[in-house]
């Protein structure tokens, strides 16, 4: 579904992402670990079309996303849970769901855009008791299901989640894990970035290791968890908030 | 001062005080969805008042000023796309310059065109010395027709912004634009609407005000000046503080005759200005907190 050959990308002279190459199938989580600094959130801005790669090849369904602006590559099917929320503050929950909705009601209309925000409530139910309050209101762990919510709202082939799980209590840690699993059953596609390597890859089918813009390793998720290299450096202990 | 004179003086303050408010919110419209502050806002004004006066010889009244809004609103795309759309991570600096050229670049070509002298509209009712009489006092219904007017805009802006999908996703722009486009929404032309919008309030204001305050190719900068003023007092972004502020200018601009000269009246505005930008720069309505969210 994707696939990233040679990329290489950065911010003016700091290169970032050193000769990347991935790829994610239909159908599974890929979880892409690393410590802070690692070029993680970069890899997902580039594919995302926020940062332009310098090089390299970034293949999504059949689009060439390196000639795609930000906006055209959600319209193609890939949408971006951007680390830190990013909630619309000022706007409702509900309105947020609807902006979220923007492709899909380019593409299939107003009704498929309420049939969604149903699908949505009913996956966070949460969202919908709390669906006229301003989202700038929300608690943090409200804030990052309403963040995958919105993404969600496009009909995403491939949804990518930029450290979902940031700053919040570990009851709702495992609660947005156990949506991230759901959504595989649902048949989505899930591109997962995490800091806490092992509740990524026990829930991950695959995992890639990024240290300072390189792929160092990847493998299936268990093999990753059983790894010493891995466990030495990312599994040792538990991640202190 | 007699009952008479006070709502005098009060009516004066509160149409200066709505149009005040209508520049101010053409610079909330733009600042809310690209963070810049357009200083050619109040060229839109003079735009809007001089090419109905120039219209006026060739149609009726009304449909000059809806042409002379049209071709105003124009001018507005045509200033985002030339000189805004193409730049990338624009710096505030970098803006603030650019906006002050085009409000330059304005004002000499409206030299060119219309020349020094100083023209008006014709009261849309009646003469200059028609009025009516309300609590008491006499008022030119021009007065009236502006007050209106500006209500209506503020009134069709907030419907807009808060029923129509394209209003929303102005706001969404406005609140965070990374997040906008990645709903996959085109931010550069929720740009170019902001400017078109801008353009089209500010016409229509200068268009209505002609008959009471004049037009000429320089009176767009002291009406930005005072736009300016009353868009940070109430705090940069807040439409609703923008009219309440600019309501609040007005009456003290009017008021200060009564104490002061004449000559005054603009000394109290920006005396106003910087005593704000030193005591609370998130100004009088926004919170330190709300400074950092945008709403229209």
């Amino acid at each position: 579904m994707l696939r990233i050959r040679n990329l290489d990308a950065g911010y003016g002279q700091l290169r970032v992402l050193k000769n990347i190459s991935l790829h994610v199938d239909g159908g599974e989580i890929v979880a892409m670990i690393g410590a802070n600094g690692a070029g993680k959130t970069t890899l997902l801005h580039t594919i995302a079309g926020l940062v332009k790669p310098t090089s390299g090849e970034i293949l999504f369904l059949d689009h060439d996303c390196r000639r795609l602006k930000a906006q055209n590559i959600v319209t193609s099917g890939c949408a971006l849970v951007p680390e830190g929320r990013q909630v619309f503050a000022t706007l409702s929950v509900e309105e947020n769901l609807i902006l979220g909705g923007y492709v899909l009601q380019k593409r299939k209309g107003t009704a498929a855009v309420a049939e969604e925000l149903a699908h949505q409530f009913e996956l966070f139910p949460v969202l919908r008791e709390r669906r006229q309050q301003l989202a700038g209101t929300l608690s943090g762990g409200e804030q990052q299901m309403l963040a995958m919510a919105r993404a969600l709202m496009s009909r995403p082939r491939l949804v990518m989640m930029d450290e979902p799980s940031t700053g919040l209590a570990p009851l709702i840690v495992r609660n947005i894990f156990q949506v991230i699993v759901r959504l595989r059953e649902e048949g989505n596609t899930v591109l997962l970035i995490e800091q806490n390597a092992r509740a990524a890859l026990k829930i991950a089918d695959r995992g890639y290791v990024l240290e300072t813009g390189k792929v160092i390793l990847q493998g299936p998720a268990e093999d990753l968890l059983a790894n010493r290299d891995v466990q030495r450096a990312y599994l040792g202990r538990e991640k202190i908030e | 001062m007699d009952l008479s004179l006070f709502l005098q003086y009060l009516f004066a303050g509160i149409t200066y005080g709505v149009i005040y408010a209508i520049v101010a919110i053409g610079f909330n419209i733009i600042y809310n969805t690209t963070g810049i502050i357009n200083f050619a806002q109040g060229e839109f004004l003079m735009l809007g008042g001089m090419i109905s006066i120039s219209l006026l010889q060739f149609m009726p009244l009304p449909l000059a000023i809806a042409a002379a809004v049209l071709i105003t609103m124009a001018v507005g795309a045509l200033i985002e796309m030339v000189f805004i759309r193409w730049i990338d991570n624009p710096s505030v600096l970098r803006m603030v310059i650019i906006t002050i050229g085009i409000s330059i670049l304005i004002r000499e070509a409206a030299l060119h065109i219309w020349g020094e002298s100083v023209r008006t509209l014709p009261y849309f009712i009646g003469s200059s010395v028609t009025a009516v009489t309300l609590f008491g006092t006499k008022i030119s219904p021009q007065v009236l027709i502006v007050i209106g007017t500006c209500a209506i805009i503020v009134l069709f802006l907030s419907a807009f912004f808060r029923f129509t999908s394209l209003g929303r996703e102005m706001r969404a722009c406005a609140a965070n634009r990374r997040a906008a486009t990645l709903c996959g929404i085109n931010v550069k032309n929720m740009v170019t609407l902001s400017f078109i919008l801008s353009a089209g309030i500010g016409a229509l204001a200068g268009a209505v005000m002609s008959p009471i305050t004049y037009s000429q190719y320089d009176n767009g900068t002291g009406l930005a000046i005072k736009g300016f003023t009353v868009a940070i007092l109430g705090g940069l972004g807040n439409s609703l503080a923008a009219v309440a502020a600019g309501l609040l200018l007005g009456i003290i601009e009017a008021f200060s005759i009564s104490i002061l000269p004449l000559a005054f009246q603009d000394a109290v505005a920006i005396a106003i200005l910087l005593f704000i930008l030193f005591v609370r720069p998130h100004g009088l309505f926004g919170s330190r907190e709300a400074a950092r969210l945008k709403e229209f």
